[in-house]
């Protein structure tokens, strides 16, 4: 894409730009698009071609087909844990934090008592990074010396929430959408406060309930805010990593496809070309996304 | 925030997922006098740390030449995650590293400098260690250091309270469970989260079901684990865990070792310096062991898992090309295998013990003396699951089955196929 903007802007400047202007504006495209060759698509490709490989990192590389995906898919037990986990964590952000942080965008918007307090208190997490929140999670949900489990007060017989396979997850997921709603909130506020409060003016003249002025009026208006929100969840669900390598490494119930990755790649694993199998299996899925996203958006920009 | 910044956020994103570390680190060129030895160490801990200071400390002392070390200390997990790519870049002339299979992996990939010569000269290490310090062609590559035996751990003070005896056998042992349970307290402790820890007790009813040959064959990938023995092994072990602490996928071996020290739990299987150094220095006294008990007559008590730590020169170090290093790297491991040096080594550090037959038995700790006769009772000793085997076996198959079968412990043949699939594909890419 930046290739074509550059000869297009290179046959118009025959006209209109001196050279010192295509100097400029060489150096200015070129670099970036060299840098994003260098270090985005360069290793990105070579994860392709590595996929294909059993490099160990240290030998010679040997090609062996696409027998690291057939492993992959059929003989490797955290795969597809992994897959549904990162899929429980998209839905989990979109279908909970964000309607959540939208509601409490709004009742903000609306002025409740020490909103300024809300907004303040509920912004806070998003200044941390999600490792932080892994650790503080733990302060909070361990089994023997856990917040949580003294509150309950059930000492006899505790729940272990981040041992147990089947809670886990919820639990991490909880703390991911603690910080993510937040995050959402945030958007939010600002996209209501750039409604134009004629339009709800209108409304109310015209008889429209509270909840008919926001979902028919106030809603679509925010469509720009959805889009970024909407973004944010797809990234922040694909990219969960931190956290759960906090928390227990992203094993026992805790698996998303970039701890494997990580887990097979780094370390004195080092199947290097098995862990890029699974990482071109986490590229594929973002690309998905990303393209989907792409075409929605330029179509809605013709239509406008 | 525009919409193109976005855009370009999840081409990032995309592509910071995807990128392997193929960044490689830069390397410095030689130089140096030949005098000055680049040593690299994992021992990031503050007690190893500073014992080890003290133990290079008493070289640069006693070495004529005017030697000096220089230490790069990496933290320990990191060095680990890096060993790969530090042997392979610009590794220090000397680090430091684990004996059997870990070693012999990288020795087979020619990261490691061939020390056979200095191995004719070594006095006071006794044939098992020198196994262990072999590599796979049968020429020698590790300076062996101190080492650490696991067994079950408890507290002498409860035991004497309750009145309890150290169990000799599998009977015994679940016997004396079922009393603590009685008595209020949690029998055995149990911890997984870091992955690792019940490896231990893994390869100790492995080992006292099937012995220490079946032991190192599995490990080496020549078992199926599909056998009967291996489910064995599986089914002794469900048959303990309603006497262990429950919730172990979720418990540091840290927190295990608290329990301990706070009479919570009655006995854990662990290594030495684990249980150590959740200790306060005034309650240490207070640690005890018994071997684990024995489960089939006919391999007994004979294997005690004592992993071995040492120092092996790196084959790609630059400085090792010049004579001069290579002269110096050698002393240093020659006076490394000296009773002397472990002594000065010891005295800092308590949790572990030293490898050579000479070194002073007389400042050692009634639990270091234990230890030290528990090792030199063992017809074999055994490293660590994760150091017996292949690390890509180990890291990426044991860890997450081992806590599978934690967390439920019923579908023994399921695991069973499922380790032994995987471990086809991992020992047929070579």
């Amino acid at each position: 894409m930046a290739l074509n903007t550059a000869r297009r802007s290179a046959r118009r400047g025959r006209r209109r730009f001196t050279r010192r202007d295509l100097v400029v504006l060489g150096l200015l495209l070129g670099i970036p698009v060299l840098l994003d060759i260098a270090i985005v698509w360069g290793p990105t490709l070579a994860s392709v071609v590595l996929s294909f490989t059993s490099w160990d990192g240290v030998g010679s590389i040997k090609w062996v087909g696409t027998q690291n995906y057939a492993n992959l898919f059929t003989n490797y037990p955290p795969f597809w844990p992994a897959v549904r986990h990162n899929l429980l964590w998209l839905g989990f952000l979109g279908l909970v934090a964000v309607p959540f942080g939208l509601l409490l965008a709004v009742l903000i918007d609306r002025g409740v008592r020490f909103s300024r307090f809300y907004q303040s208190t509920l912004y806070m997490p998003v200044v941390l990074s999600l490792a932080v929140v892994g650790f503080i999670a733990q302060l909070i949900f361990s089994r023997d010396q856990g917040v949580l489990n003294a509150v309950i007060g059930n000492t006899k017989n505790p729940v272990d929430w981040l041992g147990d396979p089947r809670l886990n997850i919820w639990m991490i997921l909880l703390a991911a959408a603690w910080r993510h709603t937040g995050y959402v909130m945030i958007l939010y506020l600002a996209g209501l406060k750039a409604v134009d409060p004629s339009l709800k003016e209108a409304a109310a003249i015209d008889g429209a309930s509270e909840a008919q002025t926001f979902f028919r009026v106030v809603f679509p208006t925010l469509r720009p805010v959805n889009v970024i929100v909407g973004v944010i969840t797809v990234i922040e669900s694909l990219r969960a990593f931190d956290i759960v390598y906090a928390v227990n490494h992203g094993r026992n119930g805790l698996e998303v496809l970039s701890v494997l990755v990580t887990d097979n790649i780094i370390g004195e694993a080092s199947r290097i070309g098995f862990g890029s199998a699974i990482a071109v299996v986490l590229l594929a899925v973002s690309m998905g996304f990303v393209v989907t996203y792409l075409v929605q958006e330029i179509r809605g920009e013709k239509s406008r | 925030m525009s919409r193109r910044n976005l855009l370009r956020g999840a081409a990032l994103g995309a592509g910071a997922v995807a990128l392997p570390s193929l960044l490689t680190a830069c390397s410095s060129g030689p130089g140096g006098d030949g005098k000055t030895i680049k040593l690299g160490s994992n021992s990031s801990d503050a007690v190893p740390e500073k014992a080890f200071a003290s133990a290079f400390a008493a070289y640069e002392k006693q070495s004529k030449e005017g030697r000096k070390i220089k230490v790069n200390t990496v933290d320990h997990n990191s060095f680990q995650e890096n060993i790969n790519r530090y042997l392979q870049s610009d590794p220090d002339e000397v680090f430091m590293w684990f004996a059997g299979n870990r070693m012999q992996y990288f020795a087979k990939k020619g990261l490691l400098y061939d020390i056979s010569d200095l191995w004719q000269d070594y006095k006071g290490f006794s044939p098992a260690l020198k196994a262990q310090s072999t590599g796979a062609d049968g020429k020698q590559y590790f300076t062996p250091y101190y080492y650490y035996p696991w067994a079950v751990f408890h507290r002498k003070s409860l035991f004497t309270k309750y009145g309890y005896e150290a169990p000799k056998t599998l009977d015994a042992y679940i016997a004396l469970a079922k009393q603590m349970k009685k008595d209020k307290l949690v029998p055995i402790g149990f911890c997984d989260k870091d992955g690792w820890p019940a490896m231990g007790t893994f390869d100790y009813i492995n080992m006292r079901t099937n012995g220490y040959d079946f032991h190192k064959s599995l490990m080496a990938g020549e078992e199926a684990w599909t056998d009967k023995r291996v489910k064995d092994v599986f089914d002794t072990w469900r048959r303990l865990l309603p006497y262990c602490q429950p919730g172990a996928n979720g418990r540091t071996w840290q927190e295990t070792g608290q329990s301990l020290q706070k009479r919570e739990i009655g006995m854990v299987v662990l290594g030495m310096p684990h249980p150590g150094q959740q200790f306060p220095a005034a309650e240490r006294s207070d640690i005890d062991f018994f071997a684990f008990p024995e489960i089939n007559p006919e391999h007994g008590q004979d294997a005690v898992e004592a992993p071995i730590d040492g120092f092996l020169l790196a084959k790609k170090s630059k400085e090792l090309k010049n004579k001069k290093s290579m002269e110096s790297a050698k002393d240093l491991l020659r006076w490394l295998a000296t009773p002397k040096a472990e002594d000065v080594y010891l005295a800092g550090d308590p949790n572990n013990i030293a490898v050579n037959s000479g070194a002073d038995l007389s400042k050692y700790t009634a639990l270091q003396k234990k230890s030290a006769e528990l090792i030199a009772g063992a017809k074999q000793i055994s490293q660590f699951m994760d150091r017996d085997t292949r690390p890509d076996f180990a890291s990426t198959v044991m860890i997450p089955a081992i806590q599978k079968f934690i967390s439920t412990p019923n579908d023994v043949d399921g695991l069973c196929n499922d380790i032994e699939r995987q471990k086809k594909t991992i020992f047929a890419s070579e």
